[in-house]
């Protein structure tokens, strides 16, 4: 099973195109779950993130000649899906990045903790859209989603530290604007 | 901004916006996107080439009618 991971690796890397294509769709078939899941996490957009994956996975395609098998396909495949999506973020308006469904989420009454409100939650959602996609992609995937600092950076291509620095300057950035609103939190 | 304060702004975010769950994978299959996106990269790349092609064949001849304008009636007869 390992030799034969081993081998579809191989082929995507250096097999003659036949081999590579065949690679691939084996490839996409096995990460595209994986890929779309970290996709959706930093761009919280189901239609966003089907194209999104779909876009990762052409520039996989296209980086084939570039992946080196010894570091593994899923680190390398979500450092692709990461840039993509932070291309995603960049090119995206603020105001649209609330869908109707987050808006509506947000506004619902949160069990967590009522003294938080829900104009205080919108105002703190809105505020986070008005962040650069580089701190909010940062927080998004730590804070928010609690995945490992150390994950994070390597989907980032950054250290452990540069992401903690992200990490502190989304959050002040973010009480700041709150604190503009008149919230403080 | 301290300690306690990154904690508190982090639990607010947390609130705002509640973690994803991403583990459904995509309501669709992608793989016919995927291969619609390849066909249409893969044919925009022929465009390219030929785009390239012909706007280096069209300078070579009009460089050729610049350099030798006796040689434009034969070329004419022979197209």
């Amino acid at each position: 099973m390992q030799n034969g991971a081993s081998d579809v690796l191989n082929q995507f890397r250096q097999g003659s195109p036949e081999a590579v294509e065949a690679a691939f769709e084996t490839l996409f078939s096995q990460h595209q779950r994986a890929v779309y899941g970290w996709i959706l996490r930093i761009v919280r957009n189901p239609a966003a993130a089907e194209d999104l994956t779909v876009e990762a996975f052409w520039r996989i395609h296209r980086a084939h000649a570039r992946f080196q098998p010894s570091q593994g396909f899923e680190g390398w495949a979500r450092r692709i899906a990461t840039r993509a999506a932070l291309d995603w973020l960049r090119a995206r308006h603020v105001e649209s990045e609330l869908t109707t469904e987050m808006l509506a989420e947000v506004a619902a009454p949160s069990k967590d903790d009522p003294a938080v409100t829900a104009e205080i939650r919108l105002k703190t959602a809105l505020a986070f859209g008005r962040l650069p996609p580089k701190l909010r992609i940062a927080a998004t995937l730590a804070v928010i989603e609690g995945q490992p600092q150390k994950e994070v950076a390597a989907a980032l291509g950054i250290s452990v530290a540069a992401v903690k620095v992200r990490i502190f300057r989304a959050l002040r950035l973010l009480r700041k604007d709150l604190e503009k609103e008149g919230i403080t939190p | 901004m301290n300690a306690h304060d990154e904690e508190q702004m982090k639990e607010v975010l947390r609130q705002a916006l509640p973690p994803v769950e991403g583990g459904d994978g995509p309501g669709r299959d992608l793989w016919p996107a995927m291969l619609r996106r390849m066909d249409a990269e893969s044919g925009a790349a022929q465009s390219r080439g030929w785009a390239w092609f012909d706007g280096a064949l069209l300078a070579g001849m009009v460089g050729f009618g610049v350099f030798f304008p006796a040689a434009i009636p034969v070329l004419l007869f022979y197209l």
